[in-house]
């Protein structure tokens, strides 16, 4: 037997607190980080990722508090992605305790930034984040969103995803954002175009309602990791349930 | 200077907070340092030579900061444990920037090869190799495995993030393996000093048992 996929609950956290976004709008309080980091951690999840979506400045900082006690309590992989401007912010995050730190916007705004991080700390801590729409007036199937989904940036998301990975990126998190929060299921096609295209894992997110969902991620979408968030969070599986799902179904998975 | 009964030696190369919360987490009793001096690492009863980025910045970064003599030193006189780069910096060479390691062991240091790898049912595997793979632990011909596999299920999954792994020539040396989509090696021993490519520290329970032997190993 060889390598296991990996399942990874994401916990949006704001103000210090985890919720969960429909569509990236309505925020819902779904518990206390740590909390929910211990119960995943016995669970079994693969890894965590945190993902800072505090819109206030003034309590970005919360954050590094929160990967500090989760980093001295969990011991699997931590990746934390939201308001990563610059290299120095990677190195905060990686001294809180980040084993891996997840870039979005600011690789689109800055690619060179990706870069001279890969540089630095190695391109097994930089994860690119690649927020992807299914569009109709470009010459490509699938274009890359910025500020949350909000922003189009004109990039083909399989182009942008082989560039990011040239520049650095050890592992792409490639969100469908016509998918996230409607419980649906991955955007297969999209994931598998770039699966396809880079040598790195790809986490695939955005979309999933029910286990077979994380089946078809990996079958149907090449996904190397499958990420959710409301699944998980409302008690509707455990992680181990989605594992023992995914085992039954011919998945090699840690259990 | 107060007593110190784990280093781990620090050349600069990212992040030593997990590896060092881990050890604080299974032996809360003893005193664990991160360190960039030579003489807490001499000082030492147990030594953690950890390590991630690429081997040839390691190696620069090690000497730079007049590190090496100690690390070597520690390898052959106290229990001492190596990590992801720090297994793969105890070989002679790596192909990662042909760099020289610090020659502890004969053999090189490897990069999977992209067109190898495809899976059991031809899947594209990816590089890095990163995630939770199976650690199979070699036995003796008694049938014992090394005392840091202790209380760990053979086949028990650990969390791994490398694109390298190393090709020791003495194959004695070897204490574990791992398959990506062929045979490699994840551990070696030899008397007082114990070396893994997977990270134990974020490898949950499997991981922290191992620790939990390292901190409490008696190497003959």
């Amino acid at each position: 037997m060889g390598l296991a996929k990996r399942i990874i609950p994401c916990l949006d956290v704001t103000d210090g607190r985890v919720v969960k976004g429909i569509n990236f709008l309505e925020l819902r309080d779904a518990g206390d980080p740590v909390e929910i980091a211990k119960r995943y951690d016995d669970q079994g999840a693969d890894e965590l990722t945190f993902l800072d979506i505090t819109a206030s400045s003034d309590n970005r900082g919360l954050i590094l508090n929160i990967i500090e006690q989760v980093a001295s309590q969990v011991f699997i992989p931590l990746t934390v992605g939201g308001g990563v401007r610059e290299v120095e912010d990677v190195r905060r995050l990686l001294n809180a305790g980040a084993d891996k730190v997840s870039i979005n916007t600011t690789a689109v705004l800055n690619p060179q930034m990706v870069k001279a991080a890969a540089d630095r700390f190695g391109s097994q801590c930089i994860v690119v984040a690649i927020d992807a729409k299914k569009v109709e007036n470009q010459p490509f199937e699938w274009e890359v969103f910025t500020h949350g989904g909000r922003k189009a940036t004109g990039l083909d998301a399989v182009k942008w995803a082989e560039y990011m990975v040239s520049l650095g990126a050890g592992e792409l998190l490639v969100t469908s954002m016509d998918r996230d929060g409607t419980k649906i299921g991955f955007n297969n096609p999209l994931n598998k175009a770039i699966s396809d295209a880079v040598e790195v894992p790809l986490i695939a997110s955005g979309g999933v309602g029910n286990l077979q969902h994380l089946v078809d991620g990996v079958r149907e979408g090449g996904a190397d990791a499958v990420l959710a968030a409301s699944i998980f969070h409302y008690g509707e599986y455990t992680v181990r349930q989605a594992k023992e799902y995914m085992a039954q179904h011919g998945i090699e998975v840690r259990l | 200077m107060s007593k110190i009964d784990i280093a781990v030696v620090d050349y600069g190369m990212g992040n030593l907070r997990s590896v060092s919360k881990a050890l604080e987490h299974v032996a809360p009793s003893k005193t664990v340092v991160v360190t960039s001096n030579p003489d807490e690492i001499i000082q030492a009863a147990r030594v953690v030579f950890p390590g991630q980025g690429a081997m040839p910045d390691c190696i620069r970064e090690l000497d730079a900061r007049g590190l090496r003599e100690a690390v070597v030193a520690a390898s052959k006189t106290k229990p001492f444990l190596g990590i992801c780069i720090g297994l793969q910096m105890l070989f002679e060479h790596s192909e990662e920037g042909d760099a020289d390691g610090l020659g502890l062991f004969k053999g090189n240091v490897k990069r999977f090869v992209t067109e190898a790898m495809v899976g059991h049912d031809g899947e594209k595997l990816k590089v890095p190799h990163m995630g939770w793979n199976q650690v199979y632990q070699v036995h003796d011909t008694h049938g014992a495995s090394h005392p840091l596999w202790n209380g760990i299920e053979d086949g028990a999954r650990f969390y791994y993030v490398h694109s390298y792994y190393v090709q020791p020539d003495d194959e004695s040396v070897i204490a574990g393996y791992s398959h990506y989509p062929n045979k490699f090696t994840c551990a070696i021993a030899q008397k007082n000093l114990f070396a893994v490519q997977f990270h134990p520290e974020k490898s949950a329970n499997a991981g922290l048992q191992l620790l939990s032997n390292f901190v409490n190993w008696s190497p003959e």
